[in-house]
């Protein structure tokens, strides 16, 4: 198999360019992109991407795979490449630092921004704070987000301004808080949100939640955000 | 934290939001409007100036001409902030937007009441 790489040091290159590797894939075995990746790191010892679990759940290897943001160690090989051919390239949108390794701080700081924890002002129970089973259910879908960036880096509106949207990672984040039962923020946060750009930057075009390998919905949570700041305006 | 904007037409983003969405219903009606009466008549001299004698369908023609102007407001405030990363072009296109969408409203307003 061509494994085609996007290789790119900041020290010695003055571009970008893809390099092609030539891969040998054992017979009837549909090995992961995250396997022939390594594979193809034998042949160039050079190449840097990062990875960890290689079970889809650190989130470590978001990549853009054959067009299509995804977790290299939980996508098929055969699910991306076309005639025989597989090409690697960065999360899109975030400076790259080498190779397939991406700056995920303009990521980070618009995570930060939405609060990711539980605010509650009210003394703490004796033992815990309790919540009813249908209100736990609200959460599903919002909490099993990893960060791996593959939603926010296939968003256009993203592209433009990563540093004042807040993107659909984040703002499915800022969505699990808004929905807890527990937390006592939920004015704040929302005035936090009402600007043109941290949550209206969305066209709902949906790419957040094609990519996400978790199969969570990014533009539905970012619709139920929209209501509350509705209900909240009128 | 949130991001201050002077030059769009609402104050913050759920109100431009909600004048993108009511604008765009009043223009779906008023296409429909029109689009139904030129099926169902046929159009001459005669008909157009009965249509546009009436008062209830100069304000319909009105509220569609506001709306065109709020629509175009928010959405190439929004392509501008998009695509325009320095101050000074970008303040100077959507002034320009501003002013011809203005002149179109009192434009029409001037045509609708034949002043």
């Amino acid at each position: 198999m061509l494994v085609s790489l996007y290789r790119y040091n900041p020290e010695t290159d003055n571009a970008p360019y893809m390099q092609d590797v030539e891969v040998e894939l054992p017979e009837g075995k549909d090995l992961m992109v995250l396997d022939v990746l390594a594979l193809a790191k034998e042949k160039d010892p050079t190449v840097a991407y990062r990875r960890s679990c290689r079970e889809g759940v650190c989130g470590s290897d978001g990549m853009n795979m054959n067009g299509k943001n995804g977790l290299a160690c939980i996508t098929p090989v055969s699910d991306v490449a076309k005639n025989n051919k597989l090409v690697l390239r960065p999360l899109p949108g975030l400076p790259v630092i080498r190779d397939l390794v991406v700056d995920m701080g303009l990521f980070y700081k618009q995570y930060e921004k939405v609060m990711p924890y539980l605010v509650n002002e009210n003394p703490a129970p004796a033992i815990e704070r309790l919540q009813s089973p249908e209100d736990r259910e609200k959460l599903d879908g919002l909490y099993e987000c990893i960060l791996c960036a593959c939603c926010s880096t296939a968003c256009p509106s993203f592209w433009w301004n990563p540093d004042k949207f807040i993107g659909p990672s984040g703002l499915l984040q800022a969505y699990r808080f808004l929905a807890d039962s527990r937390d006592t923020a939920q004015a704040e946060r929302l005035a936090n949100l009402d600007d043109p750009f941290s949550v209206f930057r969305c066209r709902g075009i949906m790419n957040c939640v094609s990519v996400c390998p978790k199969g969570l919905n990014p533009t539905k949570a970012i619709g139920h955000i929209r209501n509350l700041l509705l209900q909240r305006a009128t | 934290m949130g991001m201050n904007s002077v030059t769009n037409i609402g104050r913050n983003g759920i109100q431009d939001w909600i004048i993108q969405r009511v604008t765009a219903y009043v223009l779906a009606l008023y296409t429909l409007f029109l689009l139904g009466f030129f099926v169902t008549t046929e159009v001459d001299y005669q008909a157009w100036s009965a249509l546009f004698a009436q008062g209830w369908f100069k304000i319909f023609s009105l509220l569609a001409l506001l709306s065109i102007a709020g629509h175009a407001w928010v959405g190439l405030w929004t392509v501008s902030t998009d695509y325009i990363k320095s101050a000074m072009p970008r303040f100077l296109l959507q002034a320009a937007c501003v002013l011809v969408m203005f002149v179109y409203v009192v434009w029409g307003i001037q045509i609708l009441w034949g002043l």
